[in-house]
């Protein structure tokens, strides 16, 4: 039950985009037609569904205050928490290298139609946020992370390709000139927040 | 000395990073609420941009071509690191209230979008200005943003009360949603005044 709440929260309520504005540039940037957000919005949910458990372990086991007391007595009172930053997007910038040599070298029809997105999630702010809030939400184990990271995900996944949609259709309305292409999407954008807002309050 | 003039100038007004290129509106808008909470976020863009930009600049012949990716990603990391235990020292309340925002600089796609396009192929002094230059153009808006934000949603500017008591708040301003709507009037504004910037 617990996971369950946390999954829908994490889709609808926490949304990445609506609530947070996380990785809004590739959001904005690659919302222009279905497929390609579609690859993209795929892409997102594996990389935070990977990196997000293995940043939690880091935390756990070598960032917080007093986590390195495994190692010995000496250790228990070590505070890395400044190092947390550069640590996790170091997993998250090695591990999206590692996933783009694995699949160029496996699956090189997926690679060319992928191709130029799984280097621009190294920097989706999508991803690091995720680990940010997993740090500051401080979950029970690496299941609740695991569920939070694919929920979160999905949030994402869920609401490029609504765009998508949305803009695919709104290529042939007539819009005010100035207000053409960013000016509308981002209204646009403001308005499905608002509809994502009846979310709010959410509890299962 | 035209020429640094433009570098300062462009990502200003012609150029500007959210405006026109729409970089960084991740970890832009939701500190805009309150206007204390957005030109300290502005300050921290600005200092990152900067001091990246210049030391990537002095570091632009030594970082092999493969692996200059992570090579920025660690400059960056290092100076938001920097910034947040400033923040963590001497405004604490503040840095609560920005929670993760800040570490979220380092993906803040400016930084890197003028480390790539700049900073890799220019010396370091007008590396240093465009750093700079593009900081407060980011900064500019934020706070433009954050001050209608704040007017409106609670009535306070920097937590004085400036409308009238009888005034009752529009929590509409507040939420999330708005923040967006807000910006997209800004760029009308913005590409209104300017029509080289429309899009066909």
């Amino acid at each position: 039950m617990e996971y369950i709440n946390l999954f829908i929260r994490s889709i609808f309520v926490d949304n990445m985009i609506f609530a947070y504005f996380l990785g809004m540039c590739s959001y904005l940037a690659v919302s222009k037609n279905v497929k390609t957000a579609n690859g993209l919005g795929l892409a997102v949910i594996f990389v935070l569904l990977c990196t997000l458990p293995l940043n939690y372990l880091l935390n756990r086991y070598v960032l917080q205050p007093g986590a390195l007391s495994w190692l010995g007595e000496g250790f228990a009172d070590v505070d890395l928490s400044f190092l947390s930053f550069i640590i996790f997007i170091a997993v998250i910038a090695a591990f999206v290298q590692l996933v783009e040599m694995i699949v160029e070298k496996f699956l090189p029809s997926l690679y060319s139609s992928l191709g130029i997105f799984l280097p621009l999630i190294a920097v989706n702010c999508a991803i690091l946020g995720g680990s940010l809030f997993m740090q500051q939400k401080d979950f029970a184990n690496v299941g609740e992370s695991a569920v939070y990271a694919l929920g979160s995900g999905i949030g994402w996944y869920l609401a490029i390709v609504c765009l998508a949609a949305i803009r695919e259709k709104l290529a042939y309305s007539n819009v005010p000139k100035p207000l053409k292409g960013t000016g509308i999407t981002f209204i646009t954008v403001g308005l499905m927040g608002l509809a994502f807002m009846i979310f709010m309050g959410i509890q299962l | 000395m035209a020429n640094l003039k433009e570098t300062i100038l462009n990502p200003i007004l012609k150029g500007n990073p959210i405006t026109v290129l729409v970089l960084g509106i991740c970890s832009s808008l939701a500190v805009t609420v309150q206007l204390k909470g957005a030109c300290v976020m502005a300050l921290s863009v600005i200092a990152v941009t900067g001091l990246s930009s210049l030391v990537v600049s002095l570091l632009r012949n030594t970082i092999p071509n493969r692996v200059r990716i992570i090579v920025q990603l660690v400059v960056v990391a290092m100076m938001v690191i920097l910034v947040d235990q400033i923040l963590k020292a001497f405004a604490y309340d503040v840095d609560k209230q920005l929670s993760v925002y800040i570490g979220l600089i380092i993906t803040n796609c400016i930084v890197m979008g003028r480390i790539e396009a700049f900073a890799l192929g220019n010396k370091p002094i007008p590396s240093l200005l465009d750093g700079l230059a593009n900081g407060f153009g980011y900064g500019l808006i934020l706070v433009i943003v954050a001050f209608f934000r704040e007017l409106l949603g609670s009535g306070t500017i920097f937590g004085l009360q400036v409308l009238p008591a009888g005034y009752v708040p529009n929590n509409l301003v507040i939420l999330p949603p708005f923040a967006l709507i807000l910006l997209g009037c800004i760029i009308w504004v913005h590409r209104a005044c300017d029509k080289d910037l429309q899009e066909k």
